[in-house]
């Protein structure tokens, strides 16, 4: 009895997914010209466009968003910010989205496993850790040595979620058992710690620590470099507007699209 | 042990303003019906409602006295009160509701025990000391209930309507007992009912209360048998005709005359007992000083007798035998001649 | 006996028929049934069951769970001894104010966990009003802690208690309560020997929600107890963060607590609920 259920569940993803990517495969061959198309006929796209991204992309593609749709007053961009693998999930489910930017390569994995995606991914930025501290800096924290520090209060990733596996890495290199109170399920959880004061310190991502604002401040660490965690993008198969998806995805990888993540603490892709 | 209370409350429609006094042992029933304010008066005197005037003094002591402010909280007074419900507490087997009284004084398990086994003997209920309350009848439960209030030997016994709930034939046995455990009782009772034969067989005394107010008191004798309002003597049975006495008769206040046996001068009610009408298809001949014509407007069968409601010049009721109500061939509307000897009607001073 | 036998099968009848259920509401009620019941069919469909053995012997997953059953115990215990108090006072006291007492003791019911857990942490923070007091006087900080946990689980779950409670206080009869007076018990006696027994089926069924509630939390546990496994990870927090790496395994996590949770309630229903589940005439 056993058996046979656990068969049928372990088939029954694969077979959708495979249904789903022979719908997909038509219709998305010849994005390529719709690439070009996008940028040369400023203002032709139109209806909805919507885009699953991570939660830390939420202030930079708010921008970016607002950009495209500024050009093209017929679109209505809209968002979906959740953690990478919430919205992983959706997509699989069938979530009709037109655009994945996702946090980590393994929750992109999950769309493209299923073959959902049109075209590949592209890695479009990096994001490193960074301490967080409160204004001020309480806990006197100087390093990623305090994290070893018992008497201090903090916090850090859950090692299930991508910054938490990225702290792991980052521990082992610089040699250290942290000892930290509390595993946040997000980045955003362990921020707001840090925003109220509760820690005394927290390993989250630059680029949140600079979207925090003043009551937070950042300190770099030469570990970081060991533990980049490269975002990667990609217009979905399944697109309900395969052209807007494509021009927002181009907008990203643009010269503008990198200065807006630069700006706001994202690392420019490796080479 | 005696209680003396006035009591003033203004509850909306409801304006009570009754002063009661029962001597030690004595029973004093408060007749009167639905609405009079009857129960509002027992809550107070139990403590259980804040009067807005008045006092309440058992042996001396101010149990309630709102002028100056003093007000004994229920838990303080010594007293027992039997409800219309028996209201057994649903959790507690018999012998612990009995008990219950004890237990809050702080008697030990033993002792509240046996008192409340030895109550429950008393009342009848023997060897029911381990059932739940919903294991009992009803009148079984209003026994227990009374034993609970008697067992912790309360100066004041107050029963609101405490037969009302039980059917027919269990009132009758209850109430009989109910009659003894009064008689053997010390300190006074309070019996809040809207059944006069309640008031006839329990108390030595009775008020009436209508509306708030007192309008009559009396041995329950007297009251039964001189009314002094219609709905004492729709209670009592008897039609009551107000008027004023010129010697042997007595002309009424809604039109007529009444030939009476006693003199009679000044406001005077006269009662008249519906088994003394009698009822004639045409004027009988003869002595009787009082005939009247009238038409019959309603017929209640009791028993062996047809309660004859009659309207007319002088509003009556006449009890007639059942054979007689048929012979006569009597229907609602049949004009009738109604007779009272003269012998037959009581008079007294309004 | 014999001529017994009909009449009673004529009650047996009758009976069975004063029972059945009117279409307009058992057509609803399945329906209902069905809507409640099908998401969990499907945790069960879906569910890797060969994996729950090894789930449940994992130490983490022991560790979450008795963490859970113990401080989901812990706040409904506190819930009761606040809570019952609460429901007494919205149910018997006339004094003014009562409704706005109401709605401010059922806030929780309608905050998003999370906000209360934020709203913990102003309160009990190491920057809180009262937690800095805590803390510069005692030495005592409380988020991250196991206490936390309790702490945020009673703050969500104390309402369904409280609101539980002050229905049955509502509905048991006030006039046993005047018969306990006059029989010489004072408010705080009458409380305990006649009112507590009387609502007791009341403060059961509010136990029980309070209990599944707090066994349930996330929100307000998660931001201001925090996730530490060992001390303030219940199974709602491993569970959602199993489900940010591995579906399958949240499903797992997920039924065990199911179970775990119903056997715990069936048991109960059946040693306490049940015998004073009796009603009261």
């Amino acid at each position: 009895m056993t058996g046979t259920t656990r068969l049928r569940t372990a088939a029954l993803p694969a077979v959708l997914a495979a249904a789903v990517a022979l719908a997909a495969c038509t219709p998305t061959t010849d994005d390529s010209s719709a690439t070009s198309a996008s940028s040369a006929d400023r203002g032709r796209l139109a209806g909805t466009l919507t885009v699953f991204a991570a939660a830390s992309l939420t202030d930079v593609f708010g921008d970016l968003g607002d950009r495209l749709s500024a050009d093209n007053p017929d679109l209505d961009v809209r968002f979906n910010f959740a953690g990478s693998s919430a919205l992983a999930t959706q997509i699989v489910q069938g979530a009709p989205a037109d655009v994945f930017a996702s946090a980590n390569q393994p929750q992109m994995d999950v769309v493209t496993d299923a073959g959902l995606q049109s075209g590949n991914p592209e890695v479009f930025t990096g994001n490193v850790l960074e301490i967080a501290v409160p204004a001020g800096n309480p806990g006197s924290v100087t390093g990623i040595a305090d994290f070893a520090d018992p008497d201090l209060t903090l916090a850090v990733c859950a090692p299930d979620v991508p910054c938490g596996a990225a702290a792991a890495t980052v521990f082992a290199a610089a040699g250290i058992t942290a000892a930290p109170d509390t595993e946040e399920e997000d980045v955003r959880a362990a921020l707001t710690k840090v925003q109220l004061g509760e820690v005394d310190a927290a390993l989250v991502y630059a680029s949140d620590v600079r979207s925090a604002g003043s009551d937070i401040e950042g300190i770099e660490f030469p570990e970081a470099e060991k533990a980049v965690n490269e975002y990667p993008i990609c217009a979905l198969a399944a697109a309900p507007n395969a052209a807007a998806a494509q021009a927002f995805v181009d907008l990203v990888l643009s010269d503008d699209g990198q200065q807006a993540l630069a700006a706001a603490g994202f690392r420019p892709p490796p080479a | 042990m005696s209680l003396s209370a006035r009591v003033v409350v203004q509850r909306g429609a409801l304006g009570l303003d009754v002063e009661v006094d029962v001597a030690d042992g004595e029973v004093l029933a408060v007749l009167g019906p639905n609405g009079a304010g009857k129960s509002t008066l027992l809550r107070v005197l139990a403590g259980l409602l804040e009067a807005d005037d008045g006092h309440v003094t058992v042996d001396g002591r101010a149990w309630d006295d709102v002028p100056a402010g003093t007000r004994l909280p229920p838990h303080q007074r010594s007293q027992g009160v039997v409800f219309q419900d028996a209201l057994l507490f649903p959790h507690l087997t018999v012998g612990e509701n009995v008990a219950f009284g004890l237990r809050a004084q702080g008697f030990g398990r033993k002792s509240r025990l046996e008192s409340a086994a030895r109550w429950l003997t008393r009342v009848g209920l023997d060897g029911l000391a381990d059932r739940r309350p919903r294991e009992l009848s009803g009148g079984q439960a209003q026994r227990a209930a009374l034993a609970r209030a008697l067992v912790g030997d309360p100066d004041v016994l107050l029963l609101d309507e405490p037969l009302s709930a039980l059917d027919a034939r269990t009132r009758l046995t209850v109430r009989a007992e109910l009659r003894r455990h009064l008689g053997e009782f010390r300190g006074s009772t309070v019996l809040v009912t809207h059944d006069p034969v309640d008031a006839m067989a329990l108390a030595d005394r009775v008020v009436v209360v209508e509306a708030g107010r007192v309008v009559q008191a009396g041995p329950p004798a007297e009251v039964n048998s001189r009314p002094r309002t219609d709905y004492v003597a729709r209670l009592a049975g008897l039609s009551l005709l107000s008027g004023t006495g010129e010697g042997r008769s007595v002309r009424l206040d809604g039109g007529g005359v009444v030939a009476v046996a006693e003199e009679a001068t000044g406001p005077v009610f006269a009662a008249v007992r519906p088994e003394s009408v009698a009822l004639y298809l045409s004027r009988p001949d003869g002595s009787p000083r009082n005939v009247w014509p009238a038409r019959l407007v309603g017929a209640t069968p009791h028993g062996a007798t047809v309660r004859c409601e009659l309207a007319g010049e002088v509003p009556l009721v006449a009890d007639v035998t059942a054979t007689a109500f048929a012979e006569l061939g009597l229907l609602p509307g049949s004009a009738v001649w109604a007779t009272v000897k003269a012998s037959e009607v009581a008079v007294y001073a309004r | 006996m014999t001529a017994r036998a009909p009449g009673r099968l004529e009650t047996a009848v009758r009976r069975r028929r004063g029972r059945s259920v009117p279409a307009p509401l058992l057509i609803p009620a399945v329906v209902g049934v069905v809507f409640l019941v099908l998401p969990l069919a499907g945790l069960v469909v879906r569910a890797p069951w060969s994996a729950i053995g090894p789930a449940l012997a994992a130490p983490e997953v022991g560790q979450a769970l008795r963490l859970s059953l113990l401080s989901a115990t812990l706040a409904t215990l506190v819930s009761i001894v606040l809570g019952v108090p609460i429901a007494w006072v919205l149910a018997r006291s006339t004094a003014r104010g009562r409704s706005v007492l109401r709605a401010l003791v059922t806030v929780p019911l309608v905050l998003p966990p999370v906000v209360g857990g934020v709203a913990l942490f102003l309160v009990l923070g190491r920057q809180g009003i009262v937690g800095s007091w805590l803390d510069g006087s005692f030495g005592i900080t409380i988020p991250f802690t196991t206490a936390a946990v309790v702490i945020a689980e009673t703050f969500v779950a104390m309402p369904f208690l409280v609101i539980s409670v002050e229905g049955a206080l509502r509905a048991a009869d006030a006039r046993f309560e005047d018969v306990a007076a006059t029989l010489g018990a004072d408010r705080w006696t009458t409380f305990r020997w006649v009112t507590l027994p009387l609502v007791a089926p009341g403060i059961g069924a509010g136990a029980v929600l309070c209990w599944a509630r707090a066994l349930g939390e996330f929100g307000a546990t998660i931001t201001f107890a925090g996730n530490f496994p060992g001390t303030t990870q219940t199974m709602p927090l491993a569970v959602y963060l199993a489900l940010q790496r591995d579906p399958e395994a949240a499903i797992v996590l997920s039924l065990v607590l199911l179970g775990v949770s119903l056997v715990t309630l069936l048991l109960l229903r059946d040693r306490w609920l049940g015998r004073s589940g009796a009603p009261i005439a």
